[in-house]
């Protein structure tokens, strides 16, 4: 759905930062395909081309050994590795059968203040209309 | 803020290095917010801005204040109605303002009376005279602004501290002008956005009330169903809808609440028992390795296209730069691949198409759109058309000669916190953020370079001389709900009988095993800023969280 856009390294794109809600801008600096270094974006009409040691030092948590690169599943009690697949239909059959069984608002959902307004509103669109309720929130402290 | 119908700041950024008096309520701007402090810092600095600090904690940001205000931890009802008092007493409030543009002073006025400074003192540990002078700072200001931040919000009667707020900047007319109003500065980078964008119990997308009709007829139309009628339970309200087991399946995105919410074991109960969990993370957190399914997302920030919003109301977009790990996917493809898993039919091509579809429901964002922020960079709602620039401050028609919809005060009275120090938990306990980390820390405590990576127990140097505590020591701290260890801090910030913690580094720590789960009625906020504890020396070096249950108290 999105295209990452190929182009020569070392390369610049501009983003927002991830952390609190000041939301400045950052130009995020990228050599091989992977980030080499953070910047504040002179041009935001936020932040002004400052940024805090967040900003500029906590991307790092992106290459972290704790990312999640596959779907898991729990089988037998333990969480295994999966196929999108296969978690897909796991999850598709669940929430169609626990919303046939005990009604649409047995299911909950807490949406995420640190992505983007695409997600929440898909997020909010999915529980209202496909899962028929308005049991959503977000806002936590994570 | 329910009473102006927008819960989003008032002003700009920019505003707050063009205004006479900033007062900083509960908020540690300088640590939380360190760019947001950069333009204060600038006001103070160029344009002469006298700053007040209302804090529990002598914060480093005292350093800068004309005046800081040394509130009791849960006390601000109160000083923000003597204020009140003064300024009404003194005849130092807008009248003509008052009468125009708001309703309900009689009762306002009726309230406020029963707390005198001298009276407040009592409650809120301040100074009468230092009430009465930052109340007259504040009312013959040509131009103020408040900020707050969880110090108002983080508490059982949370809603009802801004109200406070609120009722002192419509008394003297500091609302809907330039370089006056009010600001609920923000925690994290979207949650400005995640309200705007409807993913909550009782508004739509575009703030409309869920159950407005003319909302109702307009989502019908653009989504091809009705919304469901139901008011819906927030956060709070589903946990204990689980505990019931009325709930019996999360959908969890980007959140960590087995170590992020107030009182964690009872938490991680209520998630061991649901029937069916799934998390979207992109980092395997505490609540990840409880679910029953997990998918691996992209980060928003710099792995997806999309749109954030930040505290002064600013849509702005992130990009997909680099490629997420593995099979990792964008946050809205899974969605749409969970739908169409369930036998729908989306079909976005691009998150582009989602916010194009957002500007259909709701008007604050109809002149936004890609090509504007690619060329312009971000803007600020409300922004109803193309040819809109953008707001920068909000209820500017609050000056307009005939108001049509005038605002109410909200009287409301001080109500202590929940659980208040006693003889057998003689020390109050409040929490917080500290400069270089972040929440429960699973994206900041693997720094290398950061000193203090780990948590401490602030201690003001009376309590740790009378408890025979000194710096580097480990303490035991517990609650009627479980205990943790932490190294003895002796800080200057801190008055006696008031400790400190944040809630960075779970992992050694769980400060949120001790917190209260008292929350407030109308917003669903736990109580995270007082609880009542009493510490011990721990003999062991060992770190360690246990529950109540385990300590056999």
């Amino acid at each position: 759905m999105d295209h990452l856009q190929q182009e020569q390294s070392p390369r610049a794109m501009e983003t927002i930062c991830s952390f609190c809600g000041t939301g400045c801008g950052l130009t995020v600096k990228v050599e091989d395909d992977k980030i080499s270094k953070v910047v504040g974006t002179k041009a935001n009409a936020s932040s002004h081309g400052e940024t805090c040691v967040k900003g500029s030092m906590g991307w790092r948590y992106l290459y972290s050994d704790k990312r999640i690169k596959h779907p898991w599943i729990r089988k037998n009690g333990e969480l295994v590795p999966g196929t999108w697949e296969e978690a897909l239909a796991v999850i598709a059959d669940k929430f169609n059968g626990l919303k046939e069984k005990h009604g649409p608002d047995s299911l909950g959902c807490f949406s995420s203040s640190r992505s983007s307004n695409e997600l929440n509103y898909l997020a909010a669109k999915f529980m209202r209309t496909v899962i028929g309720t308005n049991n959503i929130d977000s806002c936590n402290r994570t | 803020m329910a009473v102006f119908g927008t819960g989003a700041t008032t002003n700009s950024y920019d505003e707050m290095e063009n205004t006479d008096v900033l007062i900083a309520w509960g908020s540690n701007t300088q640590e939380c917010h360190p760019i947001i402090f950069n333009h204060i810092r600038r006001g103070i600095k160029n344009n002469g801005t006298k700053m007040i600090v209302i804090d529990p904690r002598k914060i480093d940001q005292t350093k800068l204040a004309e005046k800081w205000l040394p509130v009791r931890v849960g006390a601000d009802i109160a000083l923000a109605n003597s204020m009140a008092q003064v300024i009404i007493e003194e005849e130092l409030y807008d009248e003509e303002f008052v009468s125009r543009a708001t309703e309900h002073f009689n009762q306002y006025k009726e309230c406020v009376k029963e707390y005198p400074p001298e009276v407040a003192e009592g409650i809120t540990g301040v100074p009468a005279e230092d009430i009465r002078e930052v109340a007259r700072m504040y009312a013959k200001a040509d131009k103020a602004i408040i900020n707050w931040t969880l110090g108002i919000t983080e508490h059982h009667n949370g809603t009802e501290n801004v109200f406070a707020l609120i009722n002192l900047a419509l008394l003297t007319g500091h609302i809907g002008k330039y370089g006056s109003g009010l600001n609920p500065l923000r925690g994290q980078n979207n949650v400005q956005g995640g309200g705007d964008m409807g993913a909550l119990p009782n508004r739509l997308t575009g703030g409309w009330d869920y159950d407005d009709p003319k909302a109702l007829e307009l989502f019908k139309n653009v989504w091809g169903v009705p919304v469901p009628e139901t008011k819906g339970k927030h956060q709070t309200e589903m946990l204990a809808a689980m505990e019931q087991k009325e709930i019996k399946s999360l959908y969890i995105i980007g959140e960590n609440p087995v170590q992020s919410d107030a009182d964690g074991h009872h938490i991680q109960k209520l998630f061991n028992d649901l029937e069916f969990l799934v998390v979207q993370d992109i980092l395997m957190t505490k609540t990840a390795q409880m679910a029953d399914v997990v998918l691996p997302a992209a980060a928003s920030w710099a792995e997806s296209d999309g749109t954030v919003t930040n505290s002064e109301r600013r849509v702005q977009r992130v990009r997909s730069i680099v490629a997420p790990p593995g099979e990792a996917r964008h946050d809205h493809e899974i969605l749409q691949d969970i739908a169409n898993a369930m036998g729908l039919d989306w079909n976005y091509q691009s998150a582009g198409e989602i916010w194009d579809e957002v500007r259909l429901l709701s008007p604050n964002f109809a002149g936004i759109s890609y090509d504007r922020l690619e060329k312009e960079g971000g803007i600020q709602w409300p922004c109803p058309d193309e040819s809109h620039p953008g707001t920068g401050f909000l209820h500017d028609r609050l000056w307009e000669k005939n108001v049509t919809k005038k605002v109410p005060f909200h009287p409301t009275n001080y109500q202590a916190p929940v659980e208040m120090p006693d003889n057998d938990y003689p020390f109050q306990l409040t929490t917080g953020r500290r400069l270089s980390f972040y929440n429960t820390g699973v994206q900041t405590q693997d720094y290398k370079k950061i000193k203090d990576n780990e948590e401490f127990l602030e201690i003001s140097q009376e309590d740790a001389d009378e408890l025979g505590f000194e710096n580097g020591d480990m303490a035991r701290i517990i609650s009627r709900r479980g205990h943790v260890t932490a190294k003895v801090k002796i800080s200057k910030k801190l008055y006696k009988g008031l400790l400190f913690m944040t809630f960075h580094f779970p992992d050694q720590t769980d400060t949120n095993l001790l917190t209260i789960n008292a929350t407030d009625p109308l917003a669903g906020t736990a109580e995270f800023k007082a609880c009542a504890v009493k510490i011990e020396r721990a003999d062991r070096k060992q770190r360690e969280s246990s529950p109540v249950s385990a300590h056999g108290d």
